[in-house]
Order: C-alpha cells, then sequence, then structure tokens
C-alpha cells in the first residue's frame, strides 16, 4: 500500500517534458517533489503565477508571493504573475496541460465531487471547478477509502458534483485506475496488493483485464 | 492628467453606504485593501453585499467586517479558514453565495469590459448552474453568468500615481486588476503614491482610466496566512 507521498510519487510519472501543471491541495502538491529533474515543467498556481518554485529559506518569505494554498513560496527563471481572470483563460483555454487533484468521490463516469459536505463542511469549490470542466487530462489523487473505510471509486457519486464525466486517471493508495465511462479499468496494483483488495475497496464496477502489474515506483 | 489622488482614506470611501454591494481584491490575506477595510470596520455601516474570493481570517481582512456583523451576504469561491464565518453562515445570519474561482474573476471582467454576461463550462451539471440558462457550443455545455453589479471596488496595488495608473506586485495582483473599473468608483490604495511620471508608461497593468480614486495606505500589515519555509542545508 501507499502512502501519500508514494501517490505522489507515481503520480509524477505522468508529468512529460513541457508539460504546464496545475497542483490541486494536498496530496498533488506533493508531485512537485518528484518529477524528473531531466525534463522542463512549469507549474501553474490558480492565484496567479506560472513558474512556481520551492519554498522560500527561512527569513526569505514574501507575503506578495503565495500559491493557491496560500502558503509562502519562491518563483524560478522564467516564471510570470498575472492577474485571476487571465490565470483562468490559461485553465479554461486548455493551456494547461495536466491538472492533479484531490477528491472525496469520483464515479465511474468521470463525475468528481471535492467541494461540499452538506450539513458539515462547506468551503467552497475554489477553482476546482474551472479546472475540472476544462482540463483536458485530469488526474485524482486520493486515498481509495475513506476514513470510515468506504470506496471513494463509486457507481453514482452521493456528494454535490465539482464536475461531471471529467475525470481521465485515478492514482490511490491501492491502485491506478482509467476512467473509461464503463467502469473503472485496473492498471496497476500498488506493491502488496491484490486485484482482490482493489476489488474489495471498489464499489464502482472494476474492468480487470488480463494479469495486472505492479506500480514500478 | 486627470487626477485622481484623494488626500485621505476618508475623501476615498465618501459615498459607502449601508446595503452597498462591495467587490474587494485579495487572495486569501494577499493583496487586501487594508486601508479601505480598516475605515469600513471604522464607519460601522452593514447590510453590505461583498463580493471577494475569500472572507479573510477571524481577525484580519473582510473577517473584521464580518465580525462587526456588517456584511449580509458572501459572494465567494473558497470561505475555508474563518470560524465566525462559518457559524454565521450555519446559523442563517450570512447569506452565502459559492462561485467557481473562474467564474467569480470573469463577472468581474466582464462587468469591467462591458459584456452583460459570460458563457462559461465551468459548474455545468452541478448545483451552481441549477436555474441558469445552459447552452452548447461546438458540442460541449456551458453556463450563462451575468457579470456583477457593484457600488464600489477596493483594489490593493504596489504602486501607483495621482493619474491612478497601478502596478501590482508578485500574487498580491490576483482579483484587484479585474475589478478596476468593474464598480460605479473603484477605490485603489497603494503602498507607494509615486509622483506622475515616474512610472514607465510600458510597466502600467491597470491604466488610470479605470480608477476613480487613489491614495496611499497609512501602513500594511501583509499578514501571511500559511508562512512555509525550507531549511538551508
Amino acid at each position: 500500500m501507499l502512502d501519500k507521498n508514494g501517490i505522489a510519487k507515481r503520480i509524477a510519472k505522468e508529468v512529460q517534458d513541457g508539460y504546464y501543471v496545475n497542483l490541486g491541495i494536498g496530496i498533488p502538491t506533493l508531485v512537485a517533489n518528484y518529477v524528473r529533474d531531466d525534463i522542463e515543467v512549469e507549474f501553474q498556481s490558480e492565484n496567479g503565477v506560472l513558474g512556481m518554485g520551492p519554498f522560500p529559506f527561512e527569513g526569505e518569505e514574501d507575503a506578495d508571493i503565495i500559491n493557491a494554498g496560500k502558503q509562502t513560496i519562491t518563483t524560478l527563471p522564467g516564471a510570470s504573475f498575472f492577474d485571476s481572470a487571465m490565470s483562468f483563460s490559461m485553465i479554461r483555454g486548455q493551456h494547461v496541460h495536466l491538472t492533479i487533484l484531490g477528491a472525496m468521490e469520483v464515479s465511474e463516469k468521470g463525475d468528481i465531487a471535492n467541494w461540499k459536505i452538506p450539513g458539515k463542511m462547506v468551503k467552497g469549490m475554489g477553482g476546482a471547478m474551472d479546472l475540472v470542466a476544462s482540463a483536458e487530462n485530469i488526474i485524482v489523487a486520493m486515498m481509495h477509502t475513506n476514513k470510515a473505510g468506504e470506496s471513494k471509486l463509486l457507481k453514482k457519486c452521493s456528494l454535490p458534483l465539482t464536475g461531471v464525466k471529467c475525470v481521465k486517471k485515478i492514482v490511490t493508495n491501492l491502485a491506478v485506475l482509467e476512467v473509461t465511462g464503463k467502469g473503472f479499468k485496473l492498471l496497476e496494483r500498488a506493491p502488496g496488493i491484490s486485484v482482490e483488495e482493489i476489488q474489495k475497496a471498489t464499489e464502482g464496477k472494476l474492468i480487470v483485464e488480463g494479469t495486472i502489474p505492479e506500480m514500478d515506483i | 492628467m486627470i487626477n485622481k489622488k484623494v488626500g485621505s482614506v476618508d475623501d476615498a470611501l465618501q459615498g459607502v453606504k449601508s446595503g452597498m454591494t462591495f467587490m474587494f481584491g485579495g487572495f486569501g490575506l494577499s493583496g487586501i485593501a487594508e486601508n479601505s477595510i480598516a475605515k469600513l470596520v471604522e464607519l460601522g455601516i452593514n447590510n453590505l453585499t461583498c463580493i471577494s474570493n475569500n472572507a479573510g481570517v477571524d481577525d484580519f481582512g473582510l473577517g473584521l467586517l464580518l465580525h462587526q456583523k456588517q456584511i449580509k451576504k458572501m459572494i465567494s469561491s473558497y470561505v475555508g479558514e474563518n470560524d465566525e464565518f462559518e457559524r454565521q453562515m450555519l446559523s442563517g445570519e450570512l447569506d452565502v453565495e459559492l462561485i467557481p474561482q473562474g467564474t467569480l474573476a470573469e463577472r468581474c471582467r466582464a462587468a469591467q469590459a462591458g459584456f452583460p454576461a459570460i458563457y462559461t463550462p465551468a459548474g455545468f451539471g452541478t448545483e451552481v448552474a441549477e436555474g441558469k440558462e445552459t447552452r452548447e457550443f461546438n458540442g460541449k455545455m456551458y453556463v450563462l453568468e451575468h457579470a456583477f453589479k457593484a457600488d464600489f471596488a477596493f483594489v490593493k496595488a504596489w504602486k501607483g500615481d495621482a493619474a491612478g495608473n497601478l502596478i501590482f506586485k508578485g500574487t498580491a495582483r490576483n482579483f484587484n486588476p479585474n475589478m478596476c473599473g468593474a464598480a460605479t468608483i473603484t477605490v485603489a490604495e497603494v503602498e507607494e503614491l509615486v509622483p506622475v511620471g515616474t512610472l514607465d508608461p510600458n510597466h502600467i497593468h491597470i491604466p488610470g482610466i479605470f480608477v476613480q480614486r487613489i491614495y496611499q495606505g497609512a501602513k500594511y500589515e501583509k499578514r501571511i496566512e500559511q508562512r512555509t519555509v525550507r531549511q538551508k542545508n
């Protein structure tokens, strides 16, 4: 089974040379730590920066340079700042190649829910609805089950949706899956995890074809 | 040069009244109009509708207006990190409309640019699109979203001049440029008000035509919400 860093490490393998990538809050943020250093990738943050770098050294934090999680960051050579409308022009206009975000639920049709638990948690969708409505390539990073042990890969989402038919790939602590529209197609198993264990943790239809390889991370 | 400079925050906020709709620039606590907000807290006007990406934290930013129950309605995209906000929302004291962040930006920009409405794919098929007109373009579904109407926009820039020209710094830019000229009156506060002619016209982010009043803020706290650092090794 993978931990959060393991999930991030596996997703980092999906990032290709020349990609502009938007990373969501949580596990997705960790992906930046594992991207190969022999390829050129720029990270976009929807609050208005392209070419995000690592956290600043202590004493060099700048209140005017933050990411969408409101964390202090730095910029890399070639970086740029811009306003919110232009930031979402990059996203809505499909100039950003890859979006990696977290989710509370994903359906076998590719619907995603990650912004609201009625009566419990209402923080808002932030940029998530714009991202999922527009990105051509969306990877969800999440645990396979919630804290109560219930599957997060469902036939149909029970929570208010963030977007419909948009998720293409899911990387969890147990597996890598492709959303086909007909079900979750199992692509890879996490180290030490069996197909049966993945089946048990997946409420939606799981498509298993042939031998499923173990992840190489 | 058409002079937009006002002598003080008091002059800058002339005409604000209870029941009005205000826009506030900023993302989290970055790039917020600290001095205009402080003055609004002091004036104590209430029943306000506020358009802002976030709602501040408990003791800073728009959280200060919330604390005094000056806000009737918030239109935002993300409102975590604020306990008083959550309490007022769950108790029904505060009306909250949550909208996608890109939609928020574009509804400001539409108001600035003279578009009555825009079509966006964001929120289609979700509760955000309920009751709204939808339309198909090239096989994809879009939601009609209207331009905002606001009485005042309170923005913050890094540098400005008496002509109202503005330059922003880093990610403190965010919604500020999109709100300039999107309300009846745009009030810009700047960290540094420089003599006219010293800003290079090539470097202006927002031309003064979009700004009605400009002043230099008395002080800036520029609070950091999430201080994240790495160690030198």
